[in-house]
């Protein structure tokens, strides 16, 4: 594989840049592999990447009904955070900031990231304390959380509505620096590139059609370029969850949601770090090419639509326009929809399943982003080893029969909500 | 935006109805032993289709009533409505 630097950058300007290598090649599905991936997004990617890498097995397929890139990695508002109460949460996630501030160098690919800082603003004394609570539970797991009072939030984002006659004036926030963004298409693109090179083929526009199962074992997958054999796979397909679940006669703790996110005009930079809003749903940044990139509710009833709806977006930048009223003078550029797999606690599932040989991803909800490189590297523990890591120990599939919940929100089971 | 037949108002927005979930859903008899692989599965298993889905609205700024909604879930389009009680197909 070619080493992207200023040096092969040089060489390549004096064939005008005609001759770089391609990042990742086309292949023909094999007969069989030792492992095959469900679902090129970042997760899958990563999966494959970290199965190369740490467990040097190397005869895998990654299989991708579109293109790789083009679901919820490409759909995302590509914030990256670990500002969990819950210990699972927070070691995982804090797990996976130690590989997004390497990803870059690991990878050879630039994926922009930007620790600029997150900020929750609170709106009453009650969330005061709320946040405090969750910023010593992040201290006690050692990631950086400070606890801002108004006047400090007012210095960072002076552009928020300070003002008095406000519904929902900004008590302080809680802050964790060392969150941040990154560019979400380099962080799929970089994983594909490097699995690639390792010898993963990377295999698009093929959609699984079923699976092979015999006595309790997989030994297979049907698709639409034809039955491939494996000895192990992995489920990676977010939203999609459901639809291969069906296929396995499997029920899961798991409803598919439709979640809005949208890009303004780009302008000149006015906001540091990400910002949500603590008295409804609401969240923007602004990146790196001046538009403001904002989400907020999911559109509140299952659709696999990847489409939204306007009702719920006119309610999300309503928020918006309460917190900065600003945005109300801003054009919009574009908006889009992704499917998420919203699961039961609002926690992931990365556990094995009852049939030998396959291995379940999901249940992101609308943190799978930030998740990408952890998910992949535990993914990748569990297919390799056919045991859990204990950093996704808590990701378990029986939690729900047990009880173990890992319920950050305490929302309960109306995952629309949530 | 949605427009939802209630069976007891008529064609209405989505913005007078909040979303209820999955309608096929049974919660386990009363005074019945019940296992807990059965409590799991009535609380926290869901289908979740591509396609045609079940589902409770509440009618919140309407009549208030909860109604059934059959709907598809890649392409919105909503079937058939029910009261509450009423059987489906």
């Amino acid at each position: 594989m070619q080493k992207y630097s200023v040096f092969s950058l040089i060489k390549n300007a004096f064939s005008d840049h005609q001759n770089w290598e391609v990042a990742w090649k086309d292949p023909t599905p094999k007969k069989e592999y030792d492992v095959i991936i469900i679902g090129g997004g970042g997760h899958g990617l990563a999966t494959a990447y970290y199965l190369a890498k740490e467990h040097n097995i190397t005869n895998v397929a990654i299989i991708e009904k579109g293109w790789i890139g083009g679901g919820n990695v490409g759909r995302n508002t590509t914030i990256i955070r670990s500002n969990y109460m819950h210990d699972d949460n927070a070691l995982f996630s804090e797990f996976g900031m130690d590989l997004w501030r390497k990803m870059s160098q690991d990878l050879n690919y630039n994926v922009m990231f930007s620790p600029r800082g997150i900020i929750n603003l609170a709106h009453s004394d009650a969330q005061m304390n709320a946040y405090s609570r969750r910023g010593n539970s992040m201290r006690l797991n050692g990631i950086d959380a400070v606890l801002l009072s108004r006047e400090e939030v007012q210095k960072r984002i002076p552009m928020a509505d300070f003002s008095d006659n406000v519904r929902f004036p900004i008590f302080g926030g809680l802050m964790q620096p060392s969150a941040g963004t990154a560019r979400h298409d380099a962080v799929a693109w970089g994983y594909a590139r490097q699995a690639d090179s390792m010898g993963v083929d990377i295999i698009q526009n093929c959609e699984v059609t079923g699976f092979d199962v015999t006595n309790g074992k997989i030994i297979g997958v049907r698709t639409s370029r034809g039955d491939i054999k494996a000895k192990k796979v992995g489920l990676c397909v977010a939203g999609s969850t459901n639809i291969l679940a069906e296929m396995l006669n499997m029920t899961l703790p798991i409803e598919t949601h439709l979640l809005q996110a949208c890009v303004s005009e780009p302008v000149k930079p006015l906001l540091d770090h990400v910002v949500t809003f603590g008295a409804g749903h609401f969240y923007c940044s602004q990146s790196d090419k001046g538009e403001m990139v904002m989400g907020g509710d999911l559109d509140g009833y299952n659709s696999y639509s990847q489409r939204g709806n306007l009702p719920t977006l006119q309610h999300v930048l309503t928020e918006g326009i309460a917190m900065f009223p600003f945005l109300s003078k801003l054009k919009m550029l574009r908006t889009w929809g992704g499917i998420m797999d919203m699961s039961m606690d609002g926690s992931p599932i990365i556990d094995k399943t009852h049939i030998d040989g396959l291995y379940l991803n999901c249940g992101w909800c609308y943190g799978g982003f930030k998740a990408t490189p952890a998910s992949g590297w535990t993914f990748a523990h569990t297919i390799a080893q056919d045991r859990v890591h204990e950093l996704n120990a808590g990701y378990s599939l029986n939690r729900f029969n047990t009880g173990d919940l890992i319920d950050e929100k305490g929302l309960g089971t109306k995952t629309w909500i949530s | 935006m949605l427009y939802i037949f209630c069976p007891h108002c008529g064609s209405r927005s989505q913005n007078e109805f909040a979303y209820g979930g999955d309608a096929t859903v049974k919660r386990p008899e009363l005074n019945k032993e019940i296992s807990d692989q059965e409590w799991n599965n009535f609380v926290y298993l869901r289908k979740s289709p591509r396609g045609k889905h079940l589902e409770l609205w509440h009618h919140i700024s309407g009549c208030r009533q909860w109604i059934k909604v059959e709907r598809d879930t890649s392409t919105h389009e909503i079937f058939k409505t029910y009261k509450a009680d009423e059987l489906t197909e």
